[in-house]
């Protein structure tokens, strides 16, 4: 076998494992199941009756957001996971193994992958259930979640490289949460950005949580030419916007994960 | 033929704490080699090294014939390792974990899954086989971290104190089965605090202090070389410690030691079990009644007293500070 292929079977192998382990302890993957319902249930019916979209009704508006933010959490377990296992022994198993060093974080990248598939759905579900439809070609649908969740993908390599930087879950935990907050709330998940303040506009209008929920809403149909047309590049092309935050992404941190990576087990 | 495993003058730092210093080891294919010390001395960064999970900060080694920093990826298919914790995976099972081991080893699919049930079977793990390892005792863990270490049947082996938390019987298991494995001309580095363990698996002990070899050869050499074996007495009263003391003082081959308040005498004698007959012949004669009689190892505090006139301090504090 080459190299290549090596790489491929090992990060299947240790996709595997990562698999098992979310079946196993369920519990995180319940966390991240839980919490886009309360945003849906929360935003839809305490906040919904005071936020008003003009053309449509907020449920259409919200639920492209709730997805972008569903992923975002759920792209935190990557980093959660590893520095769990950096607590313990089992890397240094895998050090000792020929195995290709590339293939623990493919592999948990790639689990992760299935974790927020599993959210995606439950989420669409839930947003049906309150009202949300798409009114795009079945084929804008599936590119819309393709989008989403290869966004997710590449986010889980973020995720991850801050994971290795900090090392300990209740570092991490702190850190995570205090990131993800303005991303997704300086954003046009939750209201349009239009209506926020000078500043907070400028940064949620190039926010690419922002770009990926337009994405999500020009995908899904869920805009409304009574909606005022956004006036940034990322929002006016926002699938080919967050392809390209997606390739970004990938580029910047997946060396540097793995970097990170042999440093921190090295030591 | 060159060692299966050879380092020279490896030396390792964490900040100001010297681990290894100046460390040569040579070990011959299919031969056990024990590394004997004390925590902090040196015996786990010399592992680590040698399993390529730390590069030295100078030396070389290598491991059937790979350089540990050059050829690091080549070098671990030709190993198995298992450390003093256990690296297992908490929410797989047995099964599970050493077919994933087996996996990585790339044995494939089938030969992972038959090389596990084997392993299960021969550490006594196949009732445990499918539950997740969340539910093992710390012993349980042991046992099949080391498993994985034997997963590929790779030429050499390094063990990292491999009975430390093992009861009596999973011991007695694995000392045959490290036997068995150097039979089959497995070549063996394992490390040990307990120099019976060096003396029953080991055919050569290099005795280990502040980072590097203090003393080398066969268990017998070394015991040559701290005065053999040591007889322990128990007597019944204060008043015959110095009778035993003089009455026995020809049959030491060391410095004799009394106990006032365990009312023990241990006396140093290079002829094992002869010596103790003679010695309780004596003893007889001078009307002593002795309450217990044994003869025993000299433990890891007596080798290093002797060898280098300190204790065995435990090093510990400092190696944590890394």
């Amino acid at each position: 076998m080459n190299a290549l292929n090596l790489a491929i079977a090992d990060g299947i192998t240790i996709t595997k494992r990562n698999v098992l382990k979310i079946k196993r302890a369920p519990d995180l993957l319940g966390g991240v199941v839980m919490l886009p319902i309360v945003f849906v249930l929360l935003f839809a019916y305490v906040f919904g009756s005071m936020i008003s979209v003009p053309g449509m009704s907020y449920q259409e508006y919200l639920i492209p957001g709730i997805f972008v933010v569903t992923i975002v959490q759920s792209a935190q377990i990557t980093g959660y996971t590893l520095t769990q296992d950096l607590q313990k022994g089992i890397f240094d198993r895998f050090r000792t193994l020929p195995m290709a060093p590339t293939a623990v974080l493919t592999g948990q990248t790639l689990a992760d992958l299935l974790t927020n598939f599993t959210s995606v759905v439950v989420m669409a579900l839930v947003g049906l259930l309150v009202g949300w439809r798409v009114h795009s070609s079945p084929a804008e649908v599936v590119l819309g979640f393709l989008v989403l969740l290869l966004f997710a993908y590449a986010f889980s390599w973020v995720t991850a490289t801050v994971a290795l930087a900090l090392r300990t879950p209740e570092v991490f935990n702190n850190i995570a949460t205090l990131m993800s907050f303005p991303l997704v709330f300086l954003s046009n998940a939750f209201v349009d950005s239009a209506r926020l303040p000078g500043p907070l506009q400028v940064v949620a209008d190039w926010n690419p949580v922002s770009t990926l929920v337009q994405a999500a809403r020009v995908l899904f149909g869920n805009t409304d030419p009574a909606l005022p047309a956004p006036d940034t590049w990322p929002l006016q092309h926002p699938v080919a916007a967050s392809l390209l935050w997606t390739a970004l992404l990938l580029v910047v941190f997946v060396p540097l994960a793995t970097r990170l990576y042999k440093k921190a087990v090295s030591r | 033929m060159s060692p299966a495993i050879m380092a020279e003058g490896l030396v390792k730092k964490y900040g100001d704490v010297v681990a290894l210093d100046g460390m040569n080891l040579s070990v011959p294919e299919g031969t056990v080699l024990g590394l004997l010390g004390p925590n902090g001395a040196g015996k786990t960064t010399t592992v680590r090294i040698l399993t390529t999970l730390l590069r030295p900060d100078a030396g070389r080694a290598t491991v059937a014939g790979c350089d540990v920093v050059r050829d690091a990826a080549r070098l671990r298919s030709r190993i198995g390792a298992s450390g003093q914790y256990a690296a297992v995976d908490e929410h797989l099972t047995g099964a599970e974990n050493l077919e994933m081991i087996g996996r990585l080893h790339h044995l494939g699919t089938e030969r992972s899954r038959r090389r596990a049930r084997e392993l299960l079977e021969r550490f006594d793990l196949t009732d445990a086989a499918d539950r997740p390892v969340r539910g093992y005792s710390g012993g349980m863990r042991r046992r099949l971290d080391l498993a994985g270490a034997l997963v590929a049947d790779a030429p050499v082996l390094f063990l990292d104190e491999p009975t430390t938390g093992l009861d009596p019987r999973a011991r007695a298991a694995l000392w045959d089965v490290i036997a068995e494995l150097v039979a089959g001309g497995t070549t063996v580095l394992l490390t040990t605090q307990y120099l019976e363990e060096a003396d029953r698996l080991a055919d050569r002990i290099a005795v280990v202090d502040h980072g590097h070899v203090i003393a080398l050869g066969t268990a017998d050499e070394l015991k040559a070389r701290i005065g053999g074996d040591r007889i322990e007495l128990t007597v019944t009263s204060s008043r015959d410690l110095e009778t035993v003391r003089r009455a026995l003082a020809p049959l030491a081959a060391g410095d004799v030691q009394t106990d006032a308040t365990a009312l023990q005498v241990t006396i140093p004698v290079s002829n094992g079990a002869a010596s103790l007959t003679t010695a309780l012949g004596h003893l007889a004669a001078e009307r002593v009644t002795v309450r217990d009689a044994g003869l025993r190892r000299p433990t890891l505090d007596e080798v290093f007293l002797t060898l280098t006139g300190h204790q065995a301090t435990d090093h510990t504090e400092k190696e944590t500070a890394r």
